[in-house]
């Protein structure tokens, strides 16, 4: 749709912008009334930062995924980031050795609350093909997972698959459940404070 | 002026004579033994002389024959000329309880951490190497790994099963 | 303030108001590094001084885990050293098992080999070229050509089934033949893909602030560098010319005509110019490849493996219905083939030059001791010495045009 404005130049404006569905909850004149959960979740999990912690051939899977054809901008990510100061989702593609271990941990208690993280690929999830004496047998030895997407290397559309899974956890989550009783058990199993 | 094998064996015969042992040509490629002493010795000779000019150290690894007794660890060189366009590839023995083999890492700065890599993994020692610490396993392992007594999982591990996978215990 | 108030409040490690550099440390997390590998550099200002690598931190046990397996479960570990091509390995570990057991593969197997490696080729320098485009800030050239390495995985999942991690090929030629549609991409790739190359070269190789990044940055001379062992296009950048396809011509590399590109200076644009040149030779290759390959018709046409039933694995068809095959098929499977005993040594043009093979069997199923020569793991030694004097911005592209996968360093 094409309009001429004063400047004598064609402008086409996009009528056609998708917008996400609103929470549940009451509507009425200049008020939508519903919990805090829910919109701080709308928000949140619409624009989520995440950390490419890409060490191997995942690694190479995630950026094909990021690049234009499977593009996981669309869905709110545009922003990678590498510091964890920074970032919500910690996504860890590719095999983590023992030599690595510390380093995720590190990385992982440098994020703030809320930080969610994916383990992306076989290697990440369960130590994959490599049942070796210097690969860890799954990042959730070291920190707690939200989310596993298996494959060796998984397609693109399953990475995205899993990052629409942390979209769901993300969105639905209590914004109590980081101060919890349970969270901080969870967090005790790992020995982290 | 082409150089083949044969040439090769002469030229190296006719300098270190019967310290030379196990001449064979598996696969086009020459290979022979020398002893522990002599590995820098044939290094620099077949680098040095004007018609080998073997000046391209391609691959150093290790092997670890548990069978035979007091020379357990092999190490093997792999050298290429590039202007003859011939490969070479020998070996020197050394006991796993001293596995002393002198470093080349004065002729050939890509035998830096070729070497640390055998260290790593069968624990010969490079006399004279200028930083010879673990270069891919964790710097507190204690043991090394690629030696045939050590096995191929970590022991510790709770997650898997060594039954699933039809090897009741812990070796294969 | 006095020294000695400083002191006082703040514990400072001994000597620290003396030195006059910083140390800086350079991942293993780091977005420029494409992988993980750590570098503790001192700086002074902005000159690097020095540099002190640690490597390790995705060793995996690849040499280790080849004496558990017998040869076609060794396949997929080759997959993931250098896995932005990893077809240039399965093939490579292919033709060594094929050296070792005395197996000739015939015309048309090493031509759709040779399209497959041209291809790899071509993926793992886009890659590396795109990459040091963004490493200077320039994204654009990234997003424009990865879509023509999604046509390349199309090609590979035609064949294969998969993208990146291939596991491609058999020992004696591949799985199945070519079928039509992998002909289709990769006459719409050979069609398109030129164009593309175009784009990108003029968007970089004359771009005033790309020359000025990467001339006489992380350079190296032909003599270091061949200390070093360097192979590939790094040393090909500095001006040798050994390219394992010309010296020692696999899979009938003879057959065909290419050049190879050679630089002047070792520095980081020779390497990107480099790289270009090897992918229009590449095109070159399999343009003569696909119209070699078309001119095999009839029963010919058909061959897309060598006869060596004990170690090729048969048709399912066959499997279901004669005896020999499902026998074979049992063997293979279960790993109770037995391999003659030798030590081979063989060596293929990788993505970052010679990737060698040494194999040594003694009669058993699975390989006595199998090690990796990794191009890699050789020439990263080389990157302090490249670095020194030069600024941390330089580092970071001359780590980049290396074009170091750390799951080929490490292994």
């Amino acid at each position: 749709m094409s309009d001429v404005i004063n400047t004598g130049r064609p402008v086409r404006f996009n009528n056609n912008v998708k917008v996400v569905e609103a929470p549940q909850g009451v509507e009425g004149e200049g008020f939508f009334l519903t919990t805090l959960s829910q919109v701080v979740g709308m928000g949140c999990k619409n624009s989520l930062w995440p950390l490419p912690f890409a060490t191997s051939c995942c690694g190479i899977e995630f950026m094909a995924t990021m690049a234009s054809h499977y593009d996981l901008a669309r869905f709110g990510s545009e922003r990678v980031g590498f510091s964890p100061r920074q970032c919500d989702l910690l996504m860890v593609m590719g095999t983590i050795a023992k030599k690595m271990g510390p380093v995720v941990r590190q990385v992982y208690l440098q994020m703030a609350e809320p930080r969610w993280v994916m383990a992306v690929g076989a290697c990440a999830s369960s130590g994959g093909i490599f049942d070796t004496y210097s690969v860890l047998q799954g990042i959730d030895q070291v920190v707690p997972v939200d989310v596993y997407v298996p494959g060796c290397p998984p397609r693109p559309e399953a990475i995205i698959d899993g990052f629409m899974k942390i979209q769901e956890l993300v969105g639905n989550e209590s914004i109590r459940r980081r101060n919890g009783e349970k969270y901080k058990a969870l967090l005790g199993e790992y020995g982290i404070e | 002026m082409s150089l083949d094998n044969s040439l090769v064996k002469e030229k190296l015969s006719s300098k270190f004579g019967e310290s030379l042992t196990n001449w064979e040509e598996q696969y086009g490629m020459l290979t022979f033994e020398a002893p522990r002493e002599l590995n820098l010795k044939v290094l620099q000779f077949l680098y040095d002389d004007e018609n080998l000019k073997f000046r391209f150290l391609t691959d150093l690894c290790a092997v670890h024959y548990p069978d035979r007794a007091g020379e357990e660890l092999a190490v093997v060189y792999h050298l290429h000329s590039l202007e003859n366009n011939v490969r070479l590839r020998f070996k020197v023995f050394a006991s796993a309880n001293q596995p002393d083999v002198y470093t080349a890492t004065n002729l050939y700065s890509s035998a830096n951490w070729m070497e640390r890599e055998t260290y790593d993994f069968f624990g010969v020692n490079f006399i004279g190497h200028p930083n010879l610490k673990r270069i891919l396993n964790v710097d507190e392992m204690d043991y090394f790994p690629l030696r045939k007594e050590y096995p191929l999982e970590d022991q510790s591990r709770i997650d898997k099963d060594d039954e699933m996978f039809g090897r009741g215990g812990s070796h294969n | 303030m006095s020294e000695h108030a400083v002191a006082h409040h703040v514990r400072l490690p001994d000597g620290s108001l003396q030195k006059q550099t910083t140390t800086i440390n350079l991942g293993p997390t780091h977005p420029a590094t494409h992988g993980v590998f750590q570098n503790v550099l001192e700086i002074e200002g902005e000159t690097i001084v020095s540099a002190e690598q640690t490597v390790g931190y995705i060793h995996r046990a690849f040499e280790k885990l080849a004496e558990r397996r017998p040869l076609y479960q060794v396949t997929p570990i080759t997959d993931r050293l250098n896995y932005c091509s990893s077809p240039l390995n399965n093939m490579g570990w292919h033709m060594t098992c094929e050296k070792l057991l005395h197996i000739q593969t015939p015309k048309r197997v090493d031509y759709l080999r040779i399209i497959i490696m041209e291809l790899a080729r071509i993926s793992d320098h886009l890659i590396c070229n795109s990459i040091v485009g963004v490493d200077t800030g320039a994204f654009t050239g990234f997003l424009y050509v990865m879509q023509y390495r999604e046509l390349i995985y199309e090609i590979y999942e035609e064949v294969c089934g998969s993208r990146l991690t291939t596991n491609i090929g058999r020992i004696g030629g591949f799985e199945r033949n070519f079928n039509d549609i992998a002909f289709q991409k990769l006459e719409k790739f050979l069609k398109e893909y030129p164009g593309v190359l175009k784009e990108f070269e003029n968007l970089f190789n004359r771009n005033r602030i790309f020359m000025d990044r990467t001339q006489g940055t992380g350079g190296i001379s032909a003599e270091r560098a061949l200390n070093y062992g360097f192979t590939g296009p790094n040393l090909r950048a500095t001006g040798v010319d050994y390219d394992v396809r010309v010296a020692q011509p696999y899979c009938s590399y003879q057959d065909f005509e290419f050049d190879i590109p050679i630089g002047t200076t070792g520095d980081n644009y020779d390497r990107f110019m480099v790289r270009n040149g090897e992918m229009w030779q590449s095109l070159r290759i399999l343009e003569q490849a696909y119209r070699k390959v078309q001119e095999f018709k009839g029963a010919e046409a058909d061959v897309y493996h060598a006869e060596v039933p004990e170690y090729y694995l048969p048709k399912k068809e066959d499997v279901y219905t004669k005896m020999e095959a499902l026998i074979y098929h049992f063997k293979i499977i279960m790993g109770e083939i037995d391999i003659p005993p030798g030590e081979v040594y063989h060596a293929v043009e990788g993505g970052n030059g010679e990737l060698g093979f040494y194999l040594i069997s003694d009669g058993g199923r699975t390989p006595y001791r199998l090690h990796f020569r990794r191009p890699c793991f050789i020439y990263y030694q080389a990157y302090p010495e490249i670095i020194k004097g030069s600024m941390l911005s330089d580092a970071i592209v001359t780590m980049s045009s290396l074009n170091l996968i750390a799951g080929e360093l490490d292994a």
